[in-house]
């Protein structure tokens, strides 16, 4: 779960992490008491949506007046705002406006987990301010790790001496080995999966300071962080992809014209791949999980035709505990339930699947019937286009 | 032979009184599968089926000699199941339950091979040895006793890929499921090399997908230390970039964990890549012979 940067300060300040002084506006009245509570000549502000390259975008700006703060807001609040990283962009309910900090460097400090080792690590860049990957992919000496115990948090000193690898101001690696322990304890206190400050900058009077953050929330442990939950904010997810999780369902949209509906999230990734291999593109991922009922395929294929781009239908499920009959059942019933009305091509395979072929067959719906997969997305393609063909006549 | 179970294997359930817990015993049960014992706190003394149920892992060890368990507990109570486990002297632990927190995991992987046991997952099919021994939820029929180990981070891919195995007549000797979850217990490389010491098995079906450096290390592994064939399959080609990973992984392993880069780190190895879904059985036979 990712949250916004205003909440993301909210408990970098809980946890004694610097930050500048800051204040929300929902509206221009409330951008420009805003302003004035900052009390400075200028201001950043901010828009609060859940993506990168907000800068580059228009959405981070040095403002120098309360009339600019309300005009500005006025401007954005309700709006879609998007970005080249997130281009179908969201609608802006809140802006933040802080301190403009004089920025002296840029660094970039981080907590994640390191999947190689299986344990949470301290990423350390004097490189910040930039996209981090390119840091990482260009120069991977250019990160400092630091990986620990979740039960026993790292001490400053040892950070310290690490972060002076770098950062030869003695009190600057103080510092910053201090933000990085309460960061530490920030990620293993409250479940994060991602924790990111870029960037953590060097401003006046040599002092560090946290000028952007960004968490994401392990969603597995949510269960036991209530105030963590409470910062959900319903409006960032899609629309589809909130509806399929209701039914158990996950659903990525993607930009093709084939539909999928696949049981397990790795056979329908090798799906949409075998899909492309015959020259086709897939419209999305939609994985039923290991079962797949009648409710579910329904579901799903109500998610799927949201999508007007949607030619053709390819549902792909390996029968194992759920029967190929019982799955051939749900598929007919869910067809005839919504009038399906563009092609739909189903391969099964798995327990009882003479049977669950059989029952497509007999069914006088015009269901193809495939028996690999690779009939299947090729006969997907195929259909698509035609049915394309025929309704662009 | 196989790797980690076989025919002897003796095995508990924790969960088993749950719905899907008990529901997998007895189908493990009915595999052939020694599940001499269930555990469920407050349900001692009942029975699901012909097994019976203890309190605790330590009692169901002591009157069973269990060496093996598999865990169906709900996600919020699996850390304490699986250290439970551990104290009890269950060496194998196969962890199926979906939605543990991350945190869980890394403080249950350090116990674990602190205490010399091994965890399989979570959220993971399990482990079966053909013709002898399932542990797990994937379906028995479809693996066949013969010549290839699979190691696979997905669920019905693997049957898939296990049922292209058995169609083409060379089975399988154990198939173990590692899970999907970004802290594992078990790696590509931990079976790697069990396999490499397996004399039944002659050759690995690596199905690896998006996400981590696993296949990579994986593929440095195999060219350094395996002597025998190893095959892989990398579903996600098509998968939109940052959907199910944030830039978290990719900075920690200086890749991206595309797809695109998984193949072609495999194939700079020397390991044929298999890149048709409806070719691996065929693929597979090719390479043995």
């Amino acid at each position: 779960m990712k949250t916004h940067e205003y909440q993301a300060r909210d408990l970098f300040a809980a946890y004694g992490i610097p930050t500048s002084k800051g204040a929300l506006a929902r509206t221009p009245e409330e951008a420009r008491s805003a302003f004035a509570s900052i009390g400075q000549a200028h201001c950043m502000w901010k828009v609060q949506v859940q993506m990168g390259g907000r800068g580059k975008a228009g959405g981070v700006r040095r403002i120098s007046s309360a009339d600019e703060a309300a005009r500005l807001t006025a401007e954005y609040i309700g709006k879609t705002f998007s970005t080249y990283q997130s281009p179908e962009g969201k609608t802006v309910r809140a802006v933040l406006l802080t301190e403009d900090k004089p920025i002296l460097a840029e660094y970039y400090l981080g907590a994640t987990i390191d999947r190689s080792s299986g344990l949470p690590v301290l990423l350390f860049s004097k490189q910040g301010g930039v996209d981090i990957e390119e840091v990482a992919a260009k120069d991977p000496e250019a990160i400092l790790k630091h990986r620990f115990s979740p039960g026993a948090l790292p001490a400053a000193a040892d950070l310290r001496s690490l972060v002076g690898r770098q950062i030869s101001d003695a009190s600057q690696a103080a510092q910053i080995a201090d933000i990085a322990t309460r960061l530490a304890r920030l990620f293993v206190e409250k479940d994060a999966a991602l924790v990111e400050v870029n960037p953590l900058a060097l401003s006046e009077g040599n002092t560090i300071l946290a000028l952007d953050a960004k968490i994401v929330f392990d969603d597995n442990a949510l269960f036991r962080h209530a105030d963590i939950a409470a910062l959900k904010d319903p409006e960032e997810d899609d629309e589809r992809e909130r509806k399929a999780k209701a039914f158990g369902l996950s659903y990525v949209s993607m930009n093709g014209n084939i539909g999928c509906l696949v049981n397990g999230a790795g056979l329908a990734m090798a799906t949409m791949d075998m899909i492309k291999l015959a020259g086709g593109e897939p419209a999305n991922f939609l994985d039923v999980g290991g079962g797949a009922t009648a409710d579910q395929v329904r579901e799903g294929f109500k998610i799927i035709l949201q999508d007007d781009r949607v030619q053709a239908i390819l549902v792909n499920i390996f029968g194992g505990i759920m029967k190929c009959d019982v799955i051939a059942e749900g598929v007919i019933q869910a067809s005839r339930e919504i009038s399906l009305s563009v092609p739909l091509i189903v391969r099964l395979e798995g327990t009882r699947v003479q049977e669950g072929r059989k029952l497509l067959e007999q069914s006088g719906l015009r269901i193809a019937s495939c028996k690999s997969i690779q009939e299947a997305a090729q006969t997907a393609v195929r259909q698509a286009r035609e049915h394309a063909d025929v309704h662009s006549r | 032979m196989s790797i980690l179970v076989d025919a002897s294997t003796k095995v508990i359930c924790q969960g088993i009184t749950g719905k899907a817990g008990s529901f997998h015993a007895l189908q493990c049960l009915e595999y052939g599968t020694r599940l001499v014992a269930g555990v469920t706190p407050k349900k001692g003394g009942t029975t699901v089926g012909t097994i019976p149920v203890y309190d605790t892992v330590g009692e169901a060890v002591a009157k069973t000699g269990a060496t093996a368990s598999m865990v169906y507990v709900p996600a919020p109570f699996a850390l304490g199941a699986i250290l439970e486990a551990v104290d009890a002297g269950i060496r194998l632990i196969i962890v199926i339950t979906e939605g543990i927190p991350t945190l869980d995991m890394v403080k249950a992987v350090e116990y674990a091979s602190a205490k010399g046991a091994r965890i399989i997952g979570p959220n993971c099919p399990g482990i079966i040895t053909s013709g002898s021994c399932k542990i797990g939820i994937m379906p028995g029929y479809i693996h066949q006793k013969g010549r290839v180990g699979v190691i696979s981070r997905s669920g019905t891919l693997t049957y898939e890929a296990v049922w292209q195995l058995t169609q083409v007549g060379l089975g399988q000797t154990t198939c173990i499921g590692i899970g999907g979850d970004p802290v594992i217990g078990t790696g590509f490389i931990d079976a790697l090399g069990m396999f490499e010491k397996d004399p039944e098995t002659e050759a690995v079906l690596m199905i690896g997908e998006i996400g981590g450096s696993q296949e990579e290390e994986a593929a440095r592994y195999i060219r350094a230390k395996m002597k025998k064939k190893v095959a892989a399959f990398i579903a996600g080609t098509t998968a939109p970039k940052g959907k199910r990973m944030g830039h978290a992984g990719a900075i920690v392993s200086g890749a991206k964990g595309t797809a695109q880069e998984k193949i072609a780190t495999l194939q700079e190895n020397g390991i044929h890549v298999v890149r048709d879904l409806s070719r691996i059985g065929a693929e597979m036979k090719e390479l043995v012979g």
